[in-house]
Order: structure tokens, then sequence, then C-alpha cells
């Protein structure tokens, strides 16, 4: 129990620091660096809490494709970091404002369950059954129960992806593109065209 | 001394297991590496009709042990330019994240460090993350060709992991687990290159993409970008870059053994090949797949990038979601799921 104390210790301290970092690194390639970073410390906190499955899935999607295309972004755009930091004291209090009223509803969040004796406490997630891995019990319960929910999900995500498509689509005009199947159909007949040509005539 | 005794048998002596097992891999696999390198440009050689390296020790065997000094006693250049935390960070990545792969491959029934339920997912969550190392090393060296390498490589890796997926649920839709040692005990009857042969070959076409081998090794393209996101790096950061590639190359050859070539099994579970140690028979095989690697690196010319981009997007992904759903359906439809 001292190393998974530690373990959670040393994770939730890096993550916290982490997230600090994204949000007053100076450069925005840092910025995500330290994003990547607390996602993976978040990976190890669900590792201790026994989701392996969401733990990998955080990864695989969070760190693996979508911080990736953060970065693709961020490395091409041609920042100037003074004139980003003009804009700091202006933003200030708003930014103040949202973070106050975060921290809030996190306290009666956290709050309602334990300062309200009566009421039932706040969710704690049960235990997979014995010998069942965590990925078959989610597997069961997402598939069966909440099988329209999650298909419901699937063609928000699915309407989302046609919108953005058809959003950044551009018909280009004048643009010759690769044809695979004309290019396999084509035969030496169709190519080229052989002549006779007879010695100082030319074609 | 009874409190440090319990210590010991419940932290110290479970630790220094670890550690030693840790080590045996890692200098395994590095030792290996020496001598699969020097495969590998032998091959090439023998491909174009050349020796290759034949100087450095009998045969050239000891060819990859003088790079390896030449590459630590050199000086380490750090452009003007560049990002130093970050320059310095990305090899690192890159070599850092293909060793901790290793940690769950079983080289044979219950030789692995890690036996996690999740192996399959933790292998992908790694090899996803072989991308930043590039990234980072192209950016970081604030210069062109090595910012053009790595912007290919992104979209190029990201890309591919998305068929490498599909290609992964077939194989534990039919093998029923994610733990990577159940998964070859579940081809024990047949092992699953032969109903699954399309996704094997998508599998080993989507590898070589994933590891910037050629014919899709456009990233260090040398005719357009000189060496893409290496171009700036000399020295040890350079042969960390060099060995973290070649690691995940070796990797992905393990992953095709154990995902479609039955890992540690023997071919035919009969007296002459059962003989053999299960490591002989999970080593050949990698050595197999490293072989087709090799000759494909020697003989298949280099992909046009749209061409590459075509290739992932409009051709495996369509085709391995299908064969996803077909799986799935027979499976079903004839109960034969586990």
């Amino acid at each position: 129990m001292i190393v998974q104390a530690l373990a959670f210790y040393l994770f939730a301290a890096v993550l916290t620091a982490a997230a600090l970092m994204v949000v007053i690194a100076r450069n925005p390639v840092h910025s995500v660096l330290f994003l990547i970073l607390a996602f993976f410390n978040a990976a190890g906190l669900f590792v201790l809490l026994g989701a392996e499955f969401v733990a990998m899935i955080l990864v695989i999607v969070y760190v693996g494709a979508v911080a990736v295309l953060f970065m693709f972004v961020v490395m091409m755009l041609d920042i100037d970091f003074v004139e980003l930091r003009q804009g700091f004291l202006n933003y200030l209090p708003a930014g103040l404002l949202v973070g106050f009223v975060l921290v809030m509803e996190l306290i009666l969040v956290v709050g309602a369950g334990s300062m309200n004796a009566g009421a039932p406490q706040t969710a704690v997630p049960a235990a997979p059954p014995e010998g069942m891995t965590n990925t078959e019990a989610l597997g069961r319960i997402l598939y069966t129960d909440y099988a329209y929910l999650f298909q419901v999900a699937g063609l928000i995500l699915l309407a989302a992806m046609i919108g953005a498509i058809v959003l950044t689509l551009r018909a280009r005009e004048g643009v010759r593109r690769q044809v695979i199947a004309d290019q396999i159909a084509r035969t030496p007949a169709l190519g080229m065209e052989l002549k006779d040509v007879k010695p100082g005539q030319g074609i | 001394m009874v409190e440090w005794n319990a210590l010991w048998e419940g932290y110290g002596w479970p630790l220094t297991v670890i550690i030693g097992q840790i080590l045996l891999v890692a200098v395994g696999v590095l030792v290996s590496l020496a001598f699969l390198l020097l495969a590998d440009r032998k091959i090439w050689a023998a491909v174009q009709l050349r020796r290759g390296p034949n100087v450095v020790g009998p045969f050239g065997l000891l060819q990859s042990f003088a790079d390896f000094f030449k590459f630590a006693l050199k000086e380490i250049i750090i452009p003007d330019g560049a990002n130093k935390g970050v320059f310095l960070l990305a090899p690192l990545i890159t070599f850092v994240l293909a060793f901790i792969a290793w940690a769950v491959i079983p080289f044979a029934d219950g030789w692995v460090i890690s036996d996690i339920n999740v192996g399959i997912l933790y292998i992908f969550a790694i090899s996803s993350l072989g991308v930043y190392g590039i990234v980072m090393g192209g950016w970081a060296s604030n210069s062109k060709y090595p910012f053009l390498g790595s912007l290919r490589s992104a979209a190029q890796m990201v890309s591919y992991e998305v068929s490498i997926g599909f290609v992964m649920v077939t194989v534990l839709l039919c093998a029923g687990s994610l733990n990577l040692s159940e998964i070859v005990r579940a081809q024990k009857n047949i092992w699953f290159f032969i109903p699954l042969f399309p996704m094997f070959v998508i599998f080993l076409v989507s590898a070589l993409a994933e590891t910037n081998r050629p014919p899709f090794d456009l990233a260090e393209a040398e005719s357009e970008l000189v060496a893409g996101y290496q171009t700036e790096y000399s020295s040890t950061p350079f042969l960390l870059f060099m060995i973290g590639e070649y690691l995940n190359i070796v990797l992905m050859c393990a992953m095709t053994v154990i995902l479609f070539l039955g890992g540690w099994l023997p071919p035919f579970d009969m007296a002459p090949f059962t003989y053999v140690p299960e490591i002989v028979w999970f080593i050949l095989k990698i050595l197999l797949v490293f072989f087709f690697f090799a000759m494909v690196k020697a003989f298949v010319p280099r992909y046009r990038y749209d061409q590459l981009m075509r290739l992932g997007w409009k051709v495996f992904l369509p085709f391995s979601l299908v064969w996803v759903v077909v799986t799935a359906g027979v499976l079903t439809a004839f109960d034969l799921a586990p």
C-alpha cells in the first residue's frame, strides 16, 4: 500500500505541476508537451485505480492522436510571443472569474456528499466481478444496458466527422489527380504508336 | 532486524528480480539488435551484389560495435537556433519508448516481464507515441528539412495507426483476450495468419509505414529532405534515434509473430518440433519477419507521399473496417467466438 500511496502522490503532483505549466509556459509547443505529460500522469492514476483499459484508451486517443494533431497545428503557427503576452492583463479578470466559478462548483460537487451525512455518498465505482478483466466488464455493460446510447454517441460522432469534412472540403479546379485504375488499365497499344520511318524523310 | 527482513522480502527482493529481468531483456535485445543491424546491411548488400560491411571482425560481425564507439565518442553538436531541451529530449523519448514496449512481449510461455491484461493496447499506445520523438526532433532542430520530415512522419504514422488498430481488433476478436500470452495460446490449433490472411498482409505493410521503413521512409527521404528529422543530429543523440528506430522495427516483427505467426508455438505440435525450446521458435520467427523487412527495403522503391496517404486512407482503412465486420459476423454466426 505504501508504494501505491507514493505512486499516487507522485502522479498527482506531476499532473498538477504539468497542468500549471500548460497555462504558464511561454512557448506554445512547450505547453502542448506539458499537456501530454499531464495526460500521461492521468493515465497513471487510472492504472492505480485498477482501470487499466481506460488508462490505455486515454493514452491512445488523447496522447497518440489528439495531442499529435494539436502539436501539428501549434508547430506550424508562426507566433509572436511578445504579442501573445500583451493581452495577458486584459484577459486576467475573465480568466480568474471562470476559475473561481469552476473551483466553487468543484467544492459543491465534492462537498455535497460529505456535508450531508444522511444523503447517499457520491457514487463509488464498483469493482468488476471476480475473475473478469475490466475490459470485459466495460464491454458487458456498454453493449447490453447502454447499447442504444452507445450507438447514438457513435452516430453523433459520425455526423460531426462528416460535418467537419464538408466544411473544409473545397473542390479545386484544374487539379490533375492520379487515377490508379486508368493507369493499370493502360496497355502498350493505348500508350504508344509505332511508325515506320523511312530514312531521310522524317515523320 | 525483523522489520528489515520483512521489508527486504516485501519490497527489496521483488524489486531486485524485476530489475534483473529488465536488464536481461534490455541487454539481450540490444546485443541482438547489433547483429540484426549487420544482417540488414548484409542482406541489402547481397541483393545489390555488394559485399556489405566485411572489415571489422570476421565477416564484419563486429561492425555494429565499431559504429557504436564511433557515434559515442564523437562530439555532440547542437545547432545554434535549436530549442536545446526539446532537441535533446526527442532522441531520448524515441529510445525509451522503443524499450518499454518490450516489457509485455512474451518470449516463451510465461517468459514475460509484465503479463498485463491489456498488453495489446499497451503496445498500441506505445507505438502511437513513437511519433513524438520524431515530431519534437524535427521541430526543435529549427531547420526546414527536419521540420518537413517530421510533419510528413506525423501524418503518416497517425494514418497507418488506424488500420493497425483495426487489424488488432480482428485478432482479438478471434483470440478473445487483450493479453498477449492469451492471444498466442489461442493460436494453438491454427495460426491466425491462415484465417486472417488479408489482415496479415495489411499489418505487415502498415508496420513498415509505422516504423518509417522503406518503401515508406518519407520522413527521411534522402533525395528530398537530406535526412529528414535526423539531419541536425550527430553523435549519441543520433545513435539513440537510430537504435530506437531499429528497436521499433524488431518490435513490429515480434508483434507480427505474436498476432499472426503463433508466437512461441512450434509449427506442428509433434515430437521433433516440440523438442526445440519455445524461445528458439519465437526468435526464428522474428528473424523470418525481419528478413522480409530487409528484403522489402532492398527492392521496393520509395512511395510518393500522396500515394502513401491514398493507400492508408482509401485502401487499407475501408478494407480492414469491412474485414472487422465480416470477422465478427462469421464468429457470431457460427458460434466460434471464444
